[in-house]
């Protein structure tokens, strides 16, 4: 299988450069290159095990990996930050928010709780200046369950603002976790998984939030998924990772045609792929 | 800084390796259970306590409260066997209990990390207390029936007694024992599988709560030999004798890495030469401070230890 | 998993749940049994187990106390085994009602005022002896448990060196008033050493907490404790500058000289005890307001889910390091206080014990709720006062450790538990900092799905 260089493009929001990453004697990314431009929806696919976790956490400082540079430019004046090497939460204020695969919520904290703590981390007012309940600590607190509330409404989870956040469906769930990474005013914007475990109709409702999110608030999105009609529905680009490798880049469609890929997900050499005439879901 | 002259320094270094071999024995029942539960039995010191106590107990039993050399010239070997025996098997039944009434309940609920750590400090409140409530609260004297201050070796004025000897002959063959158990029996495979991964060894079929519990006893048996060690190198037992050596001894596994058995084994010898050496060139006053110093800065600086692996850092 | 393994379980009575409950029940009240039994002597080991267990000391006819305890033992496995539902319905409805009652405003209210009033005229009315067991060993120490609340029960920190603070802030108030054997540059009001104190206190909590607030909890907690008795040792070997084991003496009390008003505390409760109530009543509104206020939150966070915390951009390391700096100030501020009123202090007054004790209190009482701190350590403090004359003060460190063994058995959450940890302490698969979804670099076998 030959690893695949992603086209540079014009205004990269992430330019991820030749990384590998290794645990001990597992090479779970391997010569990655590829870049994400600003403003797109960009879908990360690949069967089980390539790596595309791998990719998230070092994307947000998780892990680090041995070679390779990724640089992050929040805006399209900003100059290229080094990713690597970097704190999480440094990350995350230089504007990379993201959700888990595997939900991680404060769970005894309510929704609106939880919505806050993303907002609070841009606040500034200092512990004295809270314990005296001086004027700038009481500012932000009405300003941070204001954006709260406006984030949950945004996610259809308002009334459940008060709800504890481990009572809440596992739809509910998901939209409040993407609600908080949206509360630290993210650039872009990393979904791992959204739509695992929910139904078609939640399927349908996430691709409409996760495009309203990319329109209405400018966030890039870069997303993980299986669910092949979410991510027709939502890409504007797919990269194909298979054992650490990128082994494709395109548009939906070309990707849904490219025997490559085809034969990663059925575990058959290409030329076998190529003959049967690859399409709909993988 | 003190006058020392070679004697002095070697002198201590003896005293240095004898207490460093305690050390290891007592730093590897930390490093064993910290290696399948994550967690720091704070309540292992007592286990050297009990084991300290039953092995004096046995010696009493034995050789009564005064005994004369000459009665048993030919016999201590046997004896000191007979006592570490009992010992050991004191100090395996307090880990067993521990681990049955502190940590298995909060297992089986799901108790946060710090759950567990505040009910081995009251298991070992409890365990102290109680003892010096039975026992008396003053030192006890360990009866000394065989000539443990007999020279065997000798390098100029510097010697090393039989007590010594016995105590760091124990010790040795208590860890090679140790060593072989964990690389060659299949109890030693569960244990490290357990370290590992414990749902993976799960599935393997190790049963899980059998496994913890043989590392308690294992760790046991080894803290309560050193209790007796303890014992016999001091003379007496007391009720609190088991704050101190525990704390050096937690300091020694964290030093070699804890989780590491070889660490924990290299750690106690270090540690006890390192703060004779303070003690002499220092000042014996500050010999106790030695070990708090070395866990603070390779706690701070090299959390891994010497031989470990890389746990300790959060996420 | 289990399936596997509990076919080859055999079916004998060894293996039944409940014959084993019972066979450590029983085991408990032999236990029991022996913690208030009689007390052993040197010249005979086997005095004190023998007259605890037996008639007259005389195997093997068992004595009343072992049988009334081996009884209470088998009620307890009674009552766990088959009255679990019972209780369990016992335990929802019961706190249920108390709780919708206590929370109206009007029983709140009320509540307060009594308990205010009580505060302020009980002191009058009791005993000296009483009295300077209310300021002394329960008022101060509440103070310290509520600075170790901050870092124990919100920021989830486990500090076994607490007391080094105390101790800071007790030879800073020596110190500032010119007791130590080193002489500072000027003298100043004792009440004027608060502030070197809590300063000094807050730059020891950095110095210690930078470096050592990334380690997980069991290794904090060790790096603690050897720091505390750092601590310790130091102060007791330094002749020179802490006068060593002797410490300082000598100390003056608190006293006011501003313009027309002049007032001596003297060496009297009273004005202590008023003095240090004004002082709970501040910290407590202070630190409410943080409870609540943006930090309180990001603590929380922390807490239940250190990676999700860090990746919705929580400064961890920063956050921590407040709360183990609010803490030292807190303890500082508590030393300054004890010493003022009690003159005098040596090494010895910080031993590791001590830290301990403030964390079984603020456990006890409920980690992260103030009230429960407040009441717990009242409680904790009191007791073994009370029960001076029917519990040997010598055997009251066994029943401690006891009730902290089942208090994390049973009630972890503590007497008066914070509501949100009632919340965390009942989920079992809760990702907690600990757990490996995110697995640190370098670690196989942990990698998350893809």
């Amino acid at each position: 299988m030959t690893t695949i260089e992603a086209p540079p493009v014009a205004d990269p929001i992430f330019d991820v450069q030749h990384i590998t990453l290794r645990f001990g004697g597992v090479v779970s990314l391997s010569d990655v290159t590829l870049s994400m431009t600003r403003g797109e929806i960009l879908a990360i696919i690949g069967p089980n095990g390539a790596g595309k976790t791998s990719l998230f956490n070092c994307l947000t400082g998780v892990y680090r990996p041995q070679e390779g540079r990724i640089l992050f430019r929040a805006g399209r004046e900003s100059a290229p930050v080094s990713v690597v090497g970097r704190k999480t939460h440094t990350i995350n204020h230089l504007g990379v928010a993201r959700t888990f695969q595997n939900i991680r919520l404060f769970p005894a904290l309510t929704a609106l709780e939880n919505v806050q703590i993303g907002v609070e981390t841009r606040q500034r007012s200092g512990p004295i200046s809270s314990m005296l309940g001086l004027p700038n600590s009481r500012r932000d607190q009405k300003a941070s369950v204001a954006r709260a509330l406006e984030l949950l409404s945004f996610v259809g989870l308002r009334k459940e603002a008060n709800t504890i956040a481990h009572a809440l469906s596992y739809g509910a769930q998901r939209r409040l976790e993407i609600a908080r990474a949206l509360g630290t005013s993210p650039s872009v914007l990393l979904l791992d998984e959204p739509a695992a475990g929910t139904n078609p109709s939640e399927k349908r409702e996430l691709g409409d939030l996760i495009k309203q999110i990319n329109r209405e608030m400018a966030v890039s999105v870069l997303l993980i998924e299986h669910d092949m009609k979410l991510v027709m529905s939502v890409a504007d680009r797919v990269m194909v990772l298979n054992f650490g490798q990128l082994i494709a880049a395109g548009t939906p469609h070309e990707i849904q045609r490219d025997p490559v890929v085809v034969a990663a997900y059925l575990g058959v050499a290409p030329d076998e792929a190529a003959g049967t005439g690859a399409g709909g879901e993988a | 800084m003190n006058d020392v002259t070679m004697d002095l320094f070697l002198q201590f270094t003896v005293i240095g390796l004898v207490l460093g071999s305690l050390y290891a024995l007592i730093a590897l029942g930390y490093t064993l259970v910290y290696g399948v539960l994550q967690l720091i039995n704070f309540a292992h010191s007592e286990v050297f306590m009990m084991g300290g106590f039953a092995g004096m107990f046995a010696l009493r039993a034995m050789v009564g409260p005064n005994p004369k050399f000459a009665d048993y010239a030919s016999t201590y070997p046997f004896i000191l066997l007979a006592a570490f025996a009992a010992a050991s098997a004191a100090g395996g039944a307090t880990a067993w209990t521990l681990e049955r009434v502190a940590y298995r309940p909060l297992r089986r609920r799901g108790a946060p990390r710090l759950a567990f750590l505040i009910s081995a400090i009251g298991a070992s409140i409890f365990l102290f207390n109680l003892a010096g409530k039975l026992w008396s609260r003053d030192a006890n004297s360990v009866p000394e029936f065989f000539n443990g201050n007999k020279p065997i070796f000798q390098i100029g004025n510097t010697v090393m007694t039989l007590k010594q000897v016995i105590i760091v002959g124990v010790a040795l063959v208590m860890l090679v024992f140790l060593d072989m158990i964990v690389s060659r029996t299949k109890l030693g495979q569960g244990v490290r599988a357990v370290a590992q991964d414990a749902s993976t060894a799960a599935l393997m079929g190790v049963d899980i709560n059998k496994t913890i519990s043989r590392t308690f006893v294992i760790g046991g048996i080894l803290g309560g030999a050193a209790g007796l060690m303890f014992g016999i190198f001091q003379s007496s037992v007391t009720y609190t004798m088991g704050f101190l050596p525990g704390v050096k001894a937690f300091a020694a596994a964290v030093l070699g890495g804890i989780g590491n058995i070889r660490g924990a084994m290299l750690g106690g010898l270090l540690l006890g030469l390192v703060e004779n050496w303070v003690g002499l060139f220092i000042g014996t006053e500050w010999t106790n401070v030695v070990a708090f110093i070395v866990l603070v800065l390779v706690l701070m600086f090299r959390p891994t230890g010497l031989l470990g692996e890389r746990l300790g850092r959060s996420a | 998993m289990t399936s596997v393994v509990k076919a080859k379980r055999q079916t004998g009575l060894w293996y039944n749940d409940s014959f084993r409950r019972l066979i450590g029940c029983l085991f408990t009240g032999v236990l029991f049994a022996l913690v208030t039994g009689t007390t052993g002597t040197q010249k005979d080991y086997g005095f004190g187990i023998k007259h605890s267990l037996f008639h007259d000391g005389k195997p093997p006819v068992p004595s009343v106390r072992v049988i009334v305890c081996l009884l209470i033992g088998v009620v307890v496995w009674a009552l766990i085994t088959y009255g679990s539902q019972l209780t369990a319905r016992l335990r929802i409805e019961r706190s249920d009602v108390v709780a919708q009652s206590l929370d109206r405003p009007v029983v709140k209210l009320g509540t307060g005022v009594l308990v205010a009033a009580g505060l302020i005229v009980v002191p009058l009315l009791v005993a000296p002896f009483w009295r300077e067991v209310l300021v002394t060993n329960v008022s101060i120490v509440v103070l310290l448990a509520l600075g170790l609340n901050v870092v124990v029960g919100w920021a989830g920190l486990l500090d076994l060196g607490y007391v080094a603070f105390y101790a800071i802030g007790s030879y800073m108030a020596a110190y500032w008033t010119g007791h130590l054997p080193v002489q500072p540059p000027f003298h100043v009001n004792p009440f004027l050493t608060i502030p070197f104190a809590v300063g000094a206190c807050l730059l020891a909590g950095v110095l210690l907490g930078a470096p050592t607030l990334r380690l997980r909890g069991d290794y904090l907690a060790i790096v603690t404790l050897g720091f505390g008795e750092i601590v310790r040792i130091t102060a007791n070997n330094s002749e020179e500058i802490t006068n060593g084991p002797r410490g300082a003496s000598n100390l003056p009390h608190f006293s006011v000289h501003l313009g027309p008003i002049k007032y001596e505390w003297g060496s009297g409760q009273l004005p202590y005890w008023y003095t240090v109530l004004v002082l709970l009543a501040i910290v407590v509104v202070l630190f409410r307001k943080l409870e609540h206020s943006r930090i309180g939150r990001a603590w929380t966070a922390i807490r239940e889910d250190e990676v999700a915390a860090q990746a919705t951009g929580v400064k961890t390391v920063q956050m921590k390091l407040l709360a183990f700096a609010i803490g030292a100030s807190t303890a500082g501020l508590s030393g300054v206080v004890n010493v003022s009123k009690n003159s005098a202090f040596a090494p010895n007054n910080f031993i590791l014990n001590v830290s301990i004790l403030i964390v079984a209190y603020v456990v006890f009482g409920g980690m992260g709720s103030m009230l429960g701190v407040i009441v717990g350590t009242a409680v904790l403090t009191l007791l073994p006062e009370v029960l001076k004359n029917y519990l040997p003060t010598a055997d009251q460190p066994i029943y401690f450790g006891a009730i902290l063994v089942i208090m994390m058995i049973f009630r972890p959450a503590g007497l008066i538990p914070a509501k949100r940890r009632r919340m965390e302490l009942g989920q079992h698969d809760t990702p907690s900092a600990e757990a490996v979804a995110v697995a640190p670099a370098g670690s196989i076998g942990h990698v998350e799905g893809s």
